[in-house]
């Protein structure tokens, strides 16, 4: 693979979002407004929105969420930047990562100084059926959809491919579930702000309140185990292996790394990037990876000149629980078989050698799918910024990574972060 | 999706046609115009066989427009022998049966109901191999 090189260095000054959730009384302009004014806010030394000379924005489909389209240059009106040039990026759930990326090959090459990447996606308007067709239109609605399958089918399959290859037992992907709601404790945007065993406790004092039998769940797994409490959704994915439906925005302010100096004194270098695509699931030859995850982390390892030991902390696109351990292994941190052991002995939990989506990530953070590789990068930006609070990683961090899969890996967007 | 859509698709639902690269030999379901292996544009209609191995598969408790009636049902994907993957329902079996790599046989099956006019759609799934073939 030839080595590729920005044509200039590229920078994070700021980066904001707003909570993620589901929030019925505001809209998409309110909850990008919200992560606007937050990303202005962290500029270290303050700047002028209006130096922003361009936005990419980061939304799969607002158009069929909310019936409305042509969402980039709404916002950016909604936000007083017209008549900046305003694009939107649709990758499915990697539109967010990509819009990044255009921002930063924009940038590299000259075009603009300062740009700044949304992600934007309100998913909560519509019924959980609706919104599990808006999502199936990011597979081969002539071969995939038309057979049935839904993207927790598609994810499912992976999964059951994955466990019998691996010899790897189902309750192996509880573990993701059960770190990345306990980091999304501590992160005060996170849809889940609970551990799963504060929802177990939740359901025993309202079964109690209301005259129930109390469940004896004696630990989360147990919760986990439970069919009740943790429906499948599709073999062996149950419940608490999704993603939620969310709403939510974020945003990253870009600048060419000779002007960095001007917004903070402690930028993030943008030092790789990566994005590969690939066919529907019936074109590849294996489901226990995903081979434009891998592409893309190679392309942004060789374009950093730095290997996956290198790497600190990393956002991954757990979108499912199965998703995060194939992904662990796409991007080289763990041989392939082994990512189930890894979460199994808690090496990607925040206090392991090998730490993913100390966020909660899209588990338990939300997935507001436009959004969510936008949401990536503020975490590794306050990761390595040292401003995580109760969630921070300890010691000296220097090289994050955010990787974001679009429909089943027909997308997949790899971005490496060195703070300067 | 629209009938027409299905209709222009009656050679894939029926009879499971793709295509074979003349140049590379490499097979295709669902067809292609560009061959994946050699890039050749040279591909001609290949009618599969319609047996193959298990390759995954998954149970949907929760189900998509249209299929709302059949939940769970059984969606897999199979490795015909010629090559190529197809993801499809499976049917005539219990899940609980199923195992990677067993031997699967293409039947034609309703698919779906089509929207309010209730028009039935056709088209493949798939089951475990019977010893008659
Ligand atoms: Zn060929």
């Amino acid at each position: 693979m030839a080595q590729r090189k920005l044509g200039r260095g590229v920078a994070v000054v700021g980066a904001g979002m707003s909570k993620f959730g589901a929030f019925p009384e505001m809209t998409t302009r309110d909850l990008f407004a919200q992560a606007f004014r937050e990303m202005c806010a962290t500029v270290d030394k303050g700047f002028d929105p209006q130096t922003i000379e361009a936005i990419y924005l980061g939304n799969y489909s607002s158009d069929l969420f909310e019936g409305q389209g042509h969402t980039a240059p709404l916002l950016t009106n909604w936000v007083g930047l017209s008549p900046r040039p305003a694009t939107r990026v649709e990758d499915a759930c990697a539109s967010g990562g990509v819009a990044l990326r255009q921002a930063v090959l924009a940038i590299a090459s000259g075009a603009y100084d300062i740009a700044l990447v949304g992600g934007i996606e309100k998913m909560s308007s519509l019924a959980t059926e609706k919104v599990t067709d808006t999502l199936a239109t990011a597979g081969d609605v002539l071969f995939e959809i038309s057979a049935g399958f839904t993207f927790p089918g598609f994810y499912a399959a992976m999964a059951t491919a994955y466990l019998h290859a691996y010899a790897c037992p189902t309750e192996a992907l509880l573990n993701v579930g059960m770190k990345n709601h306990a980091n999304g404790a501590l992160n005060d945007k996170a849809q889940f702000g609970q551990r799963i065993a504060d929802i177990m406790e939740a359901r025993k004092k309202s079964a109690a309140k209301k005259g129930l039998p109390i469940p004896t769940w004696a630990n989360e797994l147990e919760f986990l185990r439970d069919e009740r409490a943790n429906p499948y959704i599709a073999l062996p994915l149950r419940l608490f292996d999704c993603s939620p439906i969310s709403d939510g925005a974020a945003a990253v302010l870009l600048v060419a790394d000779e002007l960095a100096a001007m917004f903070t004194d402690h930028p993030l270098r943008v030092i790789g990037s990566g994005q590969a695509s690939d066919g529907a699931l019936h074109d590849r030859a294996t489901f226990t990876a995903i081979p434009a995850a891998r592409l893309a982390s190679q392309q942004a390892y060789a374009m950093a000149n730095v290997t996956p030991v290198d790497i600190q902390v990393a956002e991954v696109h757990d979108c499912f629980t199965i998703a995060e351990i194939i992904a662990s292994e796409d991007l080289g941190f763990f041989e392939a078989g082994q990512g189930w052991r890894a979460a199994q002995a808690g090496v990607t939990a925040r206090a392991g050698t090998r730490p993913i989506n100390t966020s909660g990530g899209l588990k338990s953070k939300g997935h507001p799918v436009g959004a969510s590789g936008v949401g990536q990068v503020i975490e590794i930006w306050k990761q390595l910024r040292g401003v995580a609070g109760a969630r921070q990683v300890a010691g000296d961090l220097r090289l994050g990574l955010t990787h974001n899969v679009g429909g089943t890996g027909q997308t997949c967007v790899v971005h490496i972060f060195e703070r300067a | 999706m629209d009938l027409a859509r299905h209709w222009r698709l009656k050679d894939q639902r029926y009879r499971l046609e793709g295509t074979v690269c003349a140049d590379c030999g490499a097979k295709f379901f669902p067809p292609r115009q560009v061959c994946l292996e050699c890039k050749s544009t040279n591909l001609t209609p290949r009618e599969f066989n319609g047996h193959g191995e298990l390759y995954s598969f998954t149970t949907l408790r929760s189900a998509p427009m249209g299929f709302e009636d059949q939940v769970p049902y059984t969606v897999g994907v199979v490795k015909l022998d010629e090559g190529p993957m197809v993801e499809a329902q499976i049917t005539d079996v219990n899940a609980d049966a199923l195992k990677i790599g067993q031997r699967m046989e293409m039947v034609t099956r309703k698919l779906r109901a089509q929207g309010d006019n209730g028009l039935i759609i056709y088209g493949y799934k798939f089951r475990p191999e019977t010893k008659a073939d």
